[in-house]
C-alpha cells in the first residue's frame, strides 16, 4: 500500500495483529512493573536515607513524582494516537487513545491526592491556586472531560473522533503544567530530575525514583494492552478472527 | 498510505486547530502574565508593585537571626529579604515545621504602613534531596575552604 510506513508497523496496526501481539506482551509487561515496582518501593521506603530538611517525609515522593510524571506522558501518547486517528482514522489509534485517558486520570489523581498530603506538613497547605497545582487540575478536568465525550455518544467511533480533538487541543497544557515552576513564581519547587544534567539528589535516594518511574510506564503498557484487548473484541464483534477466538474458546 | 485528498484536508483542519489552540493558550498566559504570579518580594513591594492590592503573597527568604517570639502569644515577628529588599512580617499563629532561619516562605497578607501583616505563613523548599550526613559533610568542607582561603589570602598580606 505505501512505502513510508514500514509493512511492520502497518501489521501491527491491524486489529487482529494487535489483538495477538498486546496478548503475549501484557503478562511481561505487568510482571516487570509489579518487580520493579516492589524494588523500587523498598530501595525508596526502606534502603534511602533520610532527607536532610524533609525527614521521612520526603519519601511520599516516589510515589509523586512517578505518578506526576505518567499524568503528562500518558496526555502526550493520547495526544498523538488522537491525532493519527483524527487524520487516518485508524481504528486502533481511538482505541489507544480512549483507552489511554482513564489510566491517565488514575495517575492525575494520584498526582493531586499524595501532593496535597506532602503539601500540608511541608508547606503549611493542602492546596493552593499556584501555576504548577492549577494546571495540574486542569489536566485532570481534560482527561475526564475527554472520558465523558467519548461515552456521551451512542456510536462509539463517532464518540472517540469528538474526544480526540478535545484530547489534541488539551495537550497545550502539557507543557504548561511541565515550565510552570520555571515561568512564574510558584509555591511548588523546581524540577529535581534533569534529562539534560545533574539532578538534585543523591544518588541512593535517585534509583529508587527512577526505577519507579521505569515501573510506572511498564504498568501502563499492561494496563493500556489489556484494555485495548477488550475494546477491540467489542469493536469487531462481528468479524472472523473475533468469532474464531470465541470458537476457540468455547471449545477448550 | 498514501496521502489522499480527504487525508490532506483532515491533516490541515487538525494541524490548523491546534496552531488556533496554541495561539489562543499564549495569548491567555500572556494577558494574565501579572496575575499569574504567585507572589511579589519584597524589592517588587517597596518599587510599589502591590500599591494596586489590598492583599497579596511575599515570597523571599526568612533574614537569620531575625526571628521573635513573644513569651505570652503566638505573635511571630520576622523579617522576610531578597536580593534587593527587605520586609518585616507580622504573623499571629502556627508556623510549618520548615519555618526557620534562611527558609523561603510565602506570606499572605497586607500592608501596614511599613510592616506586612501575615494572615498566612507558607514555608517553601527547594529541589535539593539528599542525606543530613552529605549535607553536614558538604557544609563542613564549604567552611574549611572558606578557612583556607581566608589564611591564603592573610599569608599573601606583607
Amino acid at each position: 500500500m505505501s512505502n513510508w510506513i514500514p509493512l511492520w508497523l502497518h501489521k501491527l496496526g491491524s486489529p487482529p495483529t494487535f489483538y495477538r501481539f498486546a496478548g503475549t506482551l501484557q503478562p511481561w509487561a505487568m510482571t516487570l512493573a509489579l518487580l520493579l515496582g516492589a524494588i523500587a518501593l523498598y530501595g525508596g521506603l526502606v534502603l534511602a536515607p533520610a532527607d536532610y530538611q524533609q525527614g521521612d517525609a520526603y519519601r511520599i515522593i516516589f510515589i509523586h513524582v512517578p505518578s506526576a510524571e505518567m499524568s503528562m506522558f500518558i496526555y502526550a501518547v493520547m495526544g498523538v494516537a488522537a491525532f493519527i486517528a483524527l487524520v487516518w482514522r485508524i481504528k486502533l489509534a481511538e482505541v489507544v487513545a480512549m483507552e489511554s485517558a482513564p489510566i491517565g486520570a488514575a495517575f492525575t489523581f494520584i498526582t493531586l491526592i499524595t501532593g496535597s498530603l506532602w503539601g500540608k506538613p511541608m508547606w503549611g497547605t493542602w492546596w493552593t491556586w499556584d501555576a504548577r497545582l492549577t494546571s495540574e487540575l486542569v489536566l485532570l478536568f481534560l482527561y475526564l472531560g475527554v472520558i465523558g465525550l467519548y461515552h456521551a455518544f451512542e456510536d462509539r467511533r463517532q464518540g472517540a473522533r469528538a474526544a480526540a480533538f478535545l484530547a489534541i487541543i488539551g495537550i497545550i497544557n502539557v507543557p504548561i503544567v511541565h515550565f510552570s515552576v520555571n515561568w512564574w513564581n510558584t509555591l511548588h519547587q523546581g524540577s529535581t530530575i534533569n534529562v539534560f544534567g545533574q539532578s538534585k539528589m543523591s544518588w541512593d535516594m535517585l534509583w529508587p525514583l527512577l526505577t519507579m518511574m521505569l515501573a510506572t510506564k511498564f504498568y501502563y503498557a499492561a494496563s493500556l494492552f489489556r484494555r485495548v484487548r477488550t475494546d477491540l473484541l467489542a469493536l469487531e464483534g462481528g468479524k472472523d478472527w473475533v468469532r474464531k477466538i470465541a470458537e476457540d474458546e468455547a471449545k477448550s | 498510505m498514501p496521502m489522499n485528498p480527504t487525508r490532506k484536508r483532515r491533516l490541515t483542519i487538525v494541524v490548523s486547530i491546534l496552531v488556533a489552540a496554541a495561539i489562543a493558550a499564549v495569548l491567555v498566559v500572556l494577558a494574565l502574565q501579572n496575575n499569574m504570579n504567585y507572589l511579589l518580594t519584597p524589592s517588587q513591594v517597596q518599587s510599589g508593585e502591590a500599591g494596586s492590592y489590598k492583599t497579596f503573597r511575599l515570597g523571599g527568604m526568612v533574614k537569620a537571626g531575625s526571628i521573635q517570639r513573644s513569651n505570652d502569644s503566638l505573635k511571630v515577628t520576622f523579617t522576610v529579604v531578597d536580593a534587593g529588599g527587605a520586609m518585616p512580617v507580622e504573623y499571629t499563629g502556627i508556623l510549618p515545621d520548615l519555618f526557620r532561619d534562611n527558609q523561603s516562605v510565602i506570606a499572605t497578607g497586607h500592608m501596614d504602613n511599613a510592616h506586612f501583616i501575615a494572615t498566612e505563613v507558607l514555608a517553601k523548599h527547594d529541589e535539593t534531596y539528599m542525606p543530613k550526613e552529605l549535607k553536614d559533610a558538604m557544609a563542613k568542607a564549604h567552611a574549611d575552604k572558606k578557612i583556607e582561603e581566608e589564611t591564603a589570602v592573610q599569608d599573601k598580606m606583607p
